[in-house]
């Protein structure tokens, strides 16, 4: 099954606000001309396909459109051209300011969380201990999570993200930050997810855990899909840009 | 879907609530406090000073500040609503006029709050609450939550897109509280200037709360246009979210 299909897909942002109050007014017709012409292009003419039970990696430079195309995944972004068809539930791995509130404990987050990843709360509280058990925070959880480490909070957004039962995981760099065993962890949680037929999809700089989980890369360059499918090779094309 | 929804609300407004005033000793009473010493001061300069001529004065004047808090509040947080969740913004997709509903109903709930204040201050001024209370204070709470709800969105979202907005509306809001009778009595108004008041879209809301506190009656008119006022506003503002919805992960 196509879970994520892309159809020649363009994405310009257009940058409001240039040249402030004097030459708004002193030009103002100009003004309006020239946001309208102020474009930025992000993504150009994308075409893809990601099944279910993939693992894909997007690599690419920084600015290259892939924090766009995982905008445009999460239906966050609306395409300038082109069509974005999304089949099933997505869940993105929250940082900490995303859905996560400092002041708030640990147990009050995860709640909160789960029900912006589209959970119910009766979801959320049947799941809470097995979210507590998983993100291993058990000795914490009713601290505010303002003292928490960064490794922490991302172990909690990890572990509420898997929790949801989504179809399609989005992770957008953040596994990188827990600890050795905890990263083992989300590892093979990821394989669990692959084996029931999900899809995950993974933004990195990180070679080596593009190289260790995924099956099919995306390598994204200057807006445009330089290369996609087999993982090594995607690798060194990525690593001679 | 729909149980999802109610959590949602719930959830959200709760969050509000819970972390307004978390990291503060009084917490919740400075809810209470910042309308009473403002009546402090109103009272001290308008009814020592300056001698206005009006029976109840500290009661017509507690009558009024709440639910001006209510407004003005949940506007000044909501300019900036969509701004302060940005990294929620780029990454999930909810519905995001949810966070203004949340936001007006938190306020809302410091408004309800204040409501045994008010009838403390009425109490002790020898005034007594009708049993029309029972239904027109639900009914006043409903349309000044959509009202409220309406203008917060609007301004949420255009701020978005024009962020000196957040100036405009800091100014315009203070200009709206002097026009609107919360600190002398439309009585006061000269016949001519009294026009002015119409272009105050608050005015009759305050006006239609204030009947209520000091006079246990609904006056008609008022309680109409509040109505008018905010079914237009409501369709304005949820209209245009509609249309710019897609570009707040963009611009945030």
């Amino acid at each position: 099954m196509i879970r994520v299909k892309f159809e020649n897909v363009t994405k310009y942002y257009t940058l409001l606000n240039t040249g402030g109050i004097k030459n708004f007014i002193l030009h103002f017709f100009n003004h309006i001309k020239t946001i309208k012409d102020n474009k930025f292009l992000a993504l150009d003419n994308i075409s893809f396909e990601i099944k279910d039970k993939d693992v894909v990696g997007i690599v690419g430079k920084n600015g290259a459109g892939k924090s766009t195309t995982l905008g445009l995944i999460a239906n966050v972004l609306s395409p300038t051209k082109g069509k974005v068809t999304i089949k099933g539930k997505i869940a993105p791995l929250l940082e900490l300011g995303a859905g996560f509130h400092p002041d708030l404990s640990g147990r009050e987050n995860i709640i909160l969380n789960g029900i912006l990843l589209g959970m119910t709360k009766k979801e959320i509280l049947k799941k809470l201990d097995s979210i507590i058990e998983f993100s291993e925070l058990q000795d914490f959880i009713d601290q505010p999570i303002r003292i928490y480490s960064s490794g922490m909070m991302s172990r909690l957004g990890f572990s509420v993200a898997v929790h949801s039962n989504p179809d399609i995981l989005l992770i957008d760099e953040v596994l990188s930050v827990g600890d050795a065993k905890f990263q083992e962890k989300s590892k093979n949680k990821i394989y669990e997810f692959k084996q029931k037929g999900k899809t995950i999809i993974f933004v990195s700089h990180d070679i080596n855990i593009v190289r260790e989980l995924c099956d099919k890369i995306i390598v994204i360059n200057q807006h445009k899909i330089l290369y996609q499918g087999d993982v090594e090779k995607g690798i060194k094309i990525y690593e001679n840009l | 879907m729909l149980e999802y929804y109610k959590d949602l609300l719930i959830e959200l407004t709760k969050k509000d609530i819970k972390i307004r005033y978390k990291n503060s000793y009084l917490g919740y009473l400075w809810s209470l406090a910042n309308p009473l010493f403002l009546a402090l001061i109103f009272y001290f300069v308008f009814k020592i000073v300056t001698k206005i001529q009006m029976p109840n004065y500290t009661l017509f004047l507690i009558s009024g500040l709440f639910i001006w808090q209510w407004i003005n509040n949940s506007i000044m947080i909501g300019s900036n609503l969509y701004i302060s969740n940005a990294s929620l913004i780029k990454k999930v997709n909810f519905p995001r006029y949810f966070l203004a509903i949340s936001l007006v109903l938190s306020e809302g709930f410091n408004f309800i709050i204040s409501i045994p204040v008010i009838l403390g201050f009425m109490f002790y001024y020898g005034f007594y609450p009708s049993l029309n209370w029972l239904y027109l204070v639900p009914i006043l709470l409903i349309i000044s939550g959509i009202f409220i709800y309406s203008l917060t969105l609007l301004i949420a979202t255009i701020n978005l897109f024009f962020r000196d907005m957040e100036r405009i509306i800091g100014l315009l809001l203070t200009f709206l509280f002097y026009l609107t009778p919360i600190i002398y009595p439309i009585t006061m108004v000269p016949e001519k200037y009294k026009i002015l008041l119409y272009f105050d879209p608050f005015a009759p809301l305050v006006l239609t709360w204030q009947n209520l506190f000091l006079h246990n009656k609904l006056e008609i008119n008022y309680f109409i246009i509040s109505i008018v006022y905010s079914m237009i506003f409501l369709i304005f503002s949820q209209s245009i979210y509609n249309k710019l919805k897609y570009k707040f992960a963009e611009l945030v």
